[in-house]
């Protein structure tokens, strides 16, 4: 099937992941509704047969809460990227975590802006080279898990396009646990992030994301026997998984 | 049977709208419209509808969208502020032929300016206000009672022609508490489902397309980009563009003459006022006041699509007088439209016109 994701890019990994736990829901097609913003990650939605809504810059979460709220009885799924979410949509991602709505969000995180060319966004990493950041970057991460479980959502979880079972099972667990799930996926995209900062080829960043993770449980165990956990690794797994009061819920 | 209240104009507008049938009420706090939705708040929950205060205007025009996806009927109240940031998303639900309801609740502006005043100048706002090229519906209501009936009526238009629909109210009408006659049901209209075989954003004579409400096994792909009619992004194409925009023009504006609102008097009048909104009330104690005056009016009950017609019903007169709470954003549209002389009333700051102001502009002419 034609689409307009790049050579090598990685959201069809989390794609595939996210339909792989929709299956295994055994959700019905007629009663799942993806949602998705602007963006690479956001044009996800196109290449599913269910009812579906492309919205506007950074606003998925504001349209999907509309949907959840007048119709509980679906199965809402957004489709996000690092920038859509976490700059524009900063407001709207924290009060959908706050109010903790029965929604699965899934975020590509590229750590650039794909669809527009390759410029910084908030989680583009410290030092890294985008067109807008030509020296590299220097303003600090937005680590999007951490303010998901800061905001209140019920499950948040991170792995990356490398990690595909544990990605896919964590998208399944968020799927099933009531409220607001996000799981965040750093996903390679050679095009526009790697080609500038010495990941030209696909493999470099799958490679890169394989050597520079640490399992979120083995990262405490290091912090709290006072080891350091370099710069440049970043924790993957489980951040959050309660029960916190939800809204949206299905009509039992 | 139907009941009579004294009863201020936003809650008569949310009372208008729990008529009409919204089942979603998506808002953030904003006055001078707030009434509107505190009415909301308390009756919706009740009725099994639902309320909810996002957390600003855009989250709240995305929230009516994703919801009236669903099949609900939509609306939000605003003012100056809130409503420039819904502009953005006015723009996609019209592109993707979206029903809901915006009440504007009218304020000083420009920016935070007078949010306690009343003032129309948000007239061109919501009819150029979002980009590339549209077509909208208005209603202007001048009484409590029309602010009821107009809400219903928006309703019925929006769900009619798929596109957003305005009540461009303001803070005097908002706020004024009057006599209404509450009818026990009003007429409603539904959005038509798709015709079978139908492509989810192919028309047929009417222009407008059957509605694919979510759930229903369309599986129906909605997106704010340029697309062709199955609902699919088609943006390099040019005849793809041209046809979808005039599309959504024309739907609206072919049919103006039909959604033209509007009460005429003393066509034979030399000296005219045509206004819409609070002016309205002022230009009728002027006519009952002063008969030897001999004032024709026009008063607008829809200002877009401009009911252009109305004006050549008026066949001897010497000026159309139009007095507005902004500075002759609708004077201007008027003037398009005629060859007769125009004269703007302008008047900010937050008050009605006065009937003596009017009667000046009147014995100029004399």
């Amino acid at each position: 099937m034609p689409h307009i994701f790049c050579t090598g890019c990685g959201n069809g990994t989390v794609i595939n992941c996210t339909l792989n736990a929709v299956v295994e829901m055994g959700w019905e097609i007629d009663d799942t509704i993806f949602i998705s913003g602007i963006g690479c990650s956001s044009r996800a939605p196109g290449y599913v047969a269910t009812d579906s809504l492309h919205t506007t810059h950074g606003r998925a979460l504001a349209f999907a809460t509309g949907v959840k709220m007048a119709k509980p009885d679906f199965n809402v799924v957004v489709f996000t990227g690092d920038g859509d979410l976490s700059a524009i949509g900063g407001n709207h991602f924290i009060h959908a975590c706050r109010r903790n709505i029965d929604i699965t969000v899934v975020c590509m995180n590229n750590m650039i802006y794909g669809m527009t060319g390759g410029q910084g966004s908030p989680c583009t990493p410290s030092g890294a080279f985008s067109t807008t950041t030509p020296y590299g970057a220097s303003e600090p991460v937005f680590d999007l898990a951490e303010l998901a479980v800061a905001a209140g959502a019920n499950y948040v979880a991170r792995w990356t396009t490398y990690h595909v079972k544990e990605l896919t099972k964590a998208i399944k667990a968020g799927m099933e646990t009531p409220g607001l799930s996000f799981i965040e996926s750093v996903t390679q995209c050679p095009t526009s992030f790697g080609r500038r900062n010495k990941q030209r080829q696909p493999s470099d960043m799958i490679d890169h994301m394989k050597t520079h993770t640490i399992l979120l449980s083995k990262k405490k165990r290091l912090e709290e026997a006072g080891q350091k956990v370099p710069d440049d690794y970043f924790a993957v797994g489980e951040f959050a998984r309660r029960n916190r009061p939800v809204m949206g819920v299905k009509n039992k | 049977m139907s009941r009579i209240e004294f009863m201020q104009g936003n809650i008569a507008c949310a009372e208008g709208a729990l008529a009409a049938g919204c089942t979603f009420f998506g808002g953030y706090p904003i006055t001078p419209s707030t009434e509107v939705a505190e009415h909301m708040a308390k009756e919706m929950p009740g009725l099994g509808r639902t309320f909810i205060q996002m957390e600003d205007e855009i989250a709240s025009i995305s929230s009516l969208i994703g919801a009236s996806w669903t099949g609900a009927k939509t609306m939000t109240a605003t003012s100056g502020p809130g409503f420039s940031l819904m502009m953005e998303n006015i723009g996609y639900a019209v592109m993707t032929e979206t029903p809901l309801v915006i009440v504007n609740i009218q304020r000083g502006g420009p920016s935070t300016g007078q949010p306690t005043m009343s003032a129309q100048g948000d007239m061109m706002q919501c009819r150029f206000g979002s980009h590339g090229d549209f077509s909208i519906i208005a209603l202007t209501p001048s009484t409590v009672q029309e602010m009821y009936e107009l809400t219903v009526k928006a309703f019925n238009l929006s769900e009619r022609f798929r596109c957003p629909v305005f009540v461009m109210s303001d803070e005097t009408i908002g706020h004024m508490r009057e006599r209404v006659i509450i009818p026990d049901s009003v007429e409603t209209e539904y959005r038509k489902p798709p015709e079978i075989g139908k492509l989810p954003f192919e028309a047929d004579s009417t222009l407008i397309p059957g509605f694919p409400v979510f759930g229903q096994g369309h599986r129906v792909h909605v997106t704010g980009l340029t697309h062709n009619e199955k609902g699919y992004p088609d943006t390099n194409d040019h005849e793809t563009h041209e046809k979808l925009v005039k599309r959504l023009v024309w739907k609206v504006e072919s049919k103006r003459h039909e959604i033209a609102d509007y009460d005429i008097e003393n066509t034979s009048s030399e000296i005219v006022f045509l206004t819409y909104g609070p002016a309205t009330r002022t230009v009728r104690q002027i006519i009952k006041d002063r008969p030897d005056l001999n004032i024709g009016h026009i008063n607008l009950r829809i200002v877009w699509p401009f009911p252009e017609e109305v004006l050549s019903k008026f066949k001897s007169a010497k000026v159309f007088i139009i007095p507005e709470m902004n500075l002759g954003q609708i004077a201007r549209e008027v003037g398009r439209h005629t060859n007769v002389p125009i004269h703007s009333l302008p008047k900010i700051g937050g008050e009605m016109h006065n009937p003596k102001e009017l009667i000046h502009a009147v014995e100029e002419y004399l």
